[in-house]
């Protein structure tokens, strides 16, 4: 006997016969408050400043900044401004857009992890964001060249940027 | 947390399950899937609603079947009339959560056999396509911004595991192969294929590199249902109740871009606290069969790691040499897990649950692994690289 | 084996937190928590987090994925309820009584002022089929038709919610965190918002976040001198198709107490509790969840009431803080907001007209389109 017995259900295929659809475009629209953490770190983006917090605790800085130490929970210590250089941590090749749709040219996304003066990280924590990745194709991600690779985030001009993580439009490679 | 002889003292028992198809697309509403998943695990119990006392729900993103208080939507569905209904919500880890949560539904002594029930109906959600519904769950101030797909997050995980352990796409290909052929022994697989290669892997769509179509597990609607019960009435239910000996659940920073992803140490330290309850010291020679969670087939060999029944980067070795087949030493996810079966995100996690209790009965029919099970562990993950849910079962 | 209440803590209240992310604010209320718990290190003390939110109400699918760092849970055994706070309680109690778990924390928060759609987003969670399709511009019509059926089947008149909405303005007055208590204000000088409810009946949405530290009595007293005990909590749905429930009469109320009162061994609920923080963010509903409780036989609230029996200095107050009238509901959090209001009166840290606080009652329902409630018995 094999188990489960009889599953039930009805599939169907796209519109197999006329199924009674009922279409409901929600309306769920919010403000996301920024708080006093993330307030300051768009408003450090829109100088071109990349910042972050540190908990003198532990050694630990965070990019992007929180207001608490989630390790040692307590309140941070300071803030701290990263160079705005960093290593490749990981890296992809995208062919397709948010919606599933194909995308007209790979866009190269990763990890970078960010240099922070005065501070050493290992590969177990790290202040890193999430970033598009410029100066290099899919197939630099394909042979893993990019893994630990050099790059430098590329802002946008100051009169464009409105305080938000699209103010830096990029990582770009850093050519030796 | 206290490590006394619970075991001893407040058994609670799995003594029936039951699971709908997993289809792209059902006719049935989310609170039909629910039903018809628990009416089939009620039937296997011989129990009927009246019988139930407690019931526990599970769904993830209110988003995909476009309720919002999803629960209470679900709740006639799955049993929830005039009871004590609540739902729990841990992401993509919900569908092994909710035995958990059920679990201290019996072993607090407020309740005697409680009605876990998992659904997800991922077709409701908007066109274009069900995965433009994950954007939500990105933060909203430094992630959404930048469109990202899910796709990208589980590709640079991948990548960066690769990356670490040298793992090749090939040998990762392998899990998919081996799922996809395993759910042709499932009645409500959705993605039986019992003649796929590693290359249609590698040569389907590149969706986000190293990410290929059929390295994922596919959107699915879906239910699935367990019923518990304590010891006392277990044993007037069923001859073989099957034990759960070991709960287990850690939920991670949610800084995913701040620690290296290429180990699970979130699913390391669930399993080590399921394991310390069911007194499990040697994982690689006390189970003797695993679900892992799959989504992706390189989430397989992941998770394999972090459960310890592999060392860190051997998991794709013990898969090429066939170790993980149902005929193997320890065979992974012979369901043919979501990579074969369907991914109804909630439910998935616990198709895995009612495969450990079908195995460990002997039930599993055509899925059935050759050595003798004891004991069987089902794991979930979920959110953005934070969750993992484990629960070991066994008589 | 007891399980406790050690410690609680809130931030927020506020009809707009603007400087702080929810994020912060469950920072900020955890901090308080665990200062109250004698200083409790959520890094090495506690057992489990638990944390009641919804994605809607959050605007973030997977709102759990924020849980863990704001409560000290990163990397710890944490997950998320999609239910009122107080259901989390419910919750912790029975992990702790299970003998697995010492210490859990319970959390809950709500940021109304972020949603820009309230109306839209509560009218998601109707039945897409049945209901959603009305296109209400107006939730509240669904709590006027409850109200309708209620007033007409026990003899309620309008005057009686007038009195409901007068006691919690008068005795939200006393109450720190109730920013929306207006005493003297006149219900009927209010505009109608669905008939037969005013906008006085309506209680208005706050930004809050609660959290609760519940442990074992084995391990109580390391953080609590007087710790409160819970001696009972149950919760219960009665139906998802709103046209099947009971307008007339919550029974999800009635069978969460008798749920709740069999647990603590309570036999007759009119003597035997002190006081009480039921759900009343519609005026009507305070009526009808004295009487769900058992404080008075069906359709007699209102006389008690008129009576003085559930004011302050009554034989049995009912929401000394002014309850959801007069502090605002916080979504989810609106459980533990009434939770934390009694165990503050329990403690005598706040003030209130109450002879004994021995024993209380505290409810709460999650408001239109739902039939769930929870009740929990607090001792001290």
């Amino acid at each position: 006997m094999t188990k489960p017995k009889n599953p039930r259900g009805t599939p169907f295929e796209e519109v197999a016969f006329p199924v009674f659809e009922m279409p409901h475009v929600g309306k769920a629209r919010y403000n996301y408050t920024t708080g006093w953490a993330l307030g300051r770190f768009l408003a450090g983006l829109k100088e071109g400043k990349i910042l972050g917090t540190v908990c003198k605790k532990c050694g630990r800085v965070f990019i992007p900044p929180r207001m608490y130490c989630s390790y040692c929970f307590r309140e941070v210590d300071d803030w701290v401004e990263a160079s705005g250089e960093g290593t490749v941590h990981t890296v992809v090749a995208s062919y397709i857009e948010a919606t599933r749709a194909r995308a007209k040219e790979p866009k190269i996304v990763g990890v970078i992890k960010l240099d922070v003066p005065g501070y050493n990280f290992d590969d177990h924590f790290f202040p890193g964001v999430l970033h598009y990745i410029c100066g290099a194709s899919d197939e630099d991600v394909k042979n893993m060249k990019l893994f630990g690779a050099r790059v430098r985030a590329r802002f946008k001009p100051p009169g464009q940027r409105t305080g938000s993580i699209t103010d830096i439009e990029c990582f770009e490679v850093v050519k030796p | 947390m206290t490590g006394r002889n619970l075991n001893f003292k407040h058994r609670v028992a799995v003594v029936g399950a039951g699971l709908t198809l997993f289809r792209r697309r059902m006719l049935e509403t989310p609170q039909e899937l629910a039903w018809l998943a628990a009416k089939q695990a009620l039937d296997e119990a011989g129990l009927t609603l009246k019988d139930i006392d407690c019931v526990v729900i599970g769904s993830a993103p209110d988003a995909f079947d476009g309720v919002h208080m999803k629960g209470e939507y679900l709740a006639e569905g799955a049993g929830g009339i005039h009871k004590p209904t609540v739902r729990v919500y841990v992401g993509g880890a919900t569908g092994v959560f909710v035995p958990i949560a059920a679990w201290w539904h019996v072993a607090s002594g407020l309740c005697k056999r409680v009605l876990a029930v998992a659904e997800e109906k991922m077709s409701h959600s908007a066109k274009p396509h069900p995965q433009y519904v994950f954007r939500y769950i990105w933060d909203p101030i430094v992630e959404k911004p930048l469109n990202p797909n899910l796709l990208w997050i589980f590709a640079m995980e991948m990548h960066r595991y690769m990356y670490r352990c040298k793992a090749k796409k090939e040998d990762i290909a392998l899990v998919a192969v081996k799922n996809k052929r395993n759910a042709c022994g499932h009645p409500s697989a959705q993605l039986c294929d019992p003649n796929i290669k590693v290359e249609d892997v590698l040569n389907s769509e590149v969706l986000v590199w190293p990410v290929n179509r059929l390295d994922v597990s596919p959107v699915s609607d879906g239910a699935a249902a367990v019923v518990l019960a304590s010891e006392e009435e277990a044993r007037r239910i069923t001859d073989t109740p099957v034990w759960i000996k070991g709960i287990g659940w850690t939920l991670d920073t949610t800084h995913w871009t701040n620690r290296d992803l290429a180990y699970p140490e979130y699913v390391r330290r669930a399993a080590e606290m399921a394991y310390r309850m069911a007194g499990i010291d040697n994982p690689r020679r006390q189970i003797d069969v695993a679900e892992p969670y799959d989504p992706f087939d390189y989430k397989e060999l992941h998770h394999m790691e972090g459960l310890g029944l592999a060392k860190k980067c051997e998991a794709p070795i013990l898969t090429r040499e066939g170790v993980t087949q149902r005929d193997g030493d320890l065979p992974i996810n012979p369901s043919g897990g979501l990579l074969g079966v369907g991914n109804p995100i909630a439910a998935a996690g616990l198709m895995k649950v009612a495969e450990i209790f079908w195995q460990v009965r002997g039930e599993a029919g055509a899925r059935q692994v050759k050595k003798p099970v004891y004991t069987g562990l089902a794991q979930a993950w979920g959110d953005l690289m934070q969750a993992g849910t484990v629960i070991v079962m066994g008589i | 084996m007891r399980v406790g209440i050690v410690g609680v803590g809130w931030f927020g209240f506020q009809p707009e937190v603007v400087d702080y992310s929810f994020r912060e604010m469950m920072f900020k209320a955890a901090q308080r928590a665990y200062e109250d718990a004698g200083g409790l290190d959520p890094r090495s003390e506690v057992d489990a987090f638990v944390s009641c939110q919804e994605d809607f109400w959050e605007g973030i699918s997977i709102a759990d994925e924020f849980a863990p760092d704001p409560v000290g849970g990163a990397m710890k055994s944490v997950y998320t309820v999609a239910g009122d706070g107080l259901q989390c309680v419910g919750q912790a109690y029975m992990m702790i009584k299970s003998g697995l778990f010492d210490v859990v924390v319970v959390e809950s928060h709500g940021k109304p002022s972020d949603v820009e759609t309230l109306n839209e987003v509560i009218f998601t969670a109707t039945d897409p089929i049945s209901l959603r399709p009305l296109g209400l511009e107006n939730v509240h019509a669904l709590a006027a038709l409850e109200a309708r059926a209620y007033m007409s089947k026990f003899g309620v008149a309008e005057e009686h919610l007038e009195a409901v909405v007068e006691k919690a303005h008068k005795a939200g007055v006393k109450n720190q965190r109730a920013v929306y208590a207006s005493p003297g204000k006149s219900r009927s000088a209010t505009p109608v918002v669905a008939e037969p409810l005013r906008e006085a009946d309506v209680a208005k949405f706050v930004d809050a976040a609660v959290v609760v530290v519940l442990a074992s009595e084995r391990v109580a007293k390391r953080y609590n001198d007087t710790p409160v005990w819970v001696d009972g909590v149950w919760w219960s749905t009665e139906f998802s198709s709103l046209e099947f429930h009971d307008w007339a009469f919550p029974l999800h109320a009635r069978e969460a107490a008798d749920g709740a009162y069999t647990q603590a061994k309570i036999a007759d609920p009119y003597k035997e509790v002190d006081f009480a923080e039921v759900d009343n963010r519609y005026s009507f509903k305070e009526l009808q969840h004295i009487e769900a409780l058992r404080l008075a036989p069906r359709g007699t609230a209102k006389d008690l009431l008129a009576d003085g029996a559930f004011c302050p200095g009554g034989r049995l107050p009912v929401n000394l803080s002014g309850g959801a009238l007069a502090e605002g509901v916080p979504f989810e959090v609106h459980g533990l907001a009434r939770l934390s209001y009694a165990v503050g009166v329990m403690r005598g840290e706040i003030k209130a007209d109450v002879d004994k606080a021995e024993t209380a009652v505290v409810h709460s329902w999650r408001g239109i389109p739902t039939a769930t409630s929870v009740a929990a018995v607090l001792r001290i």
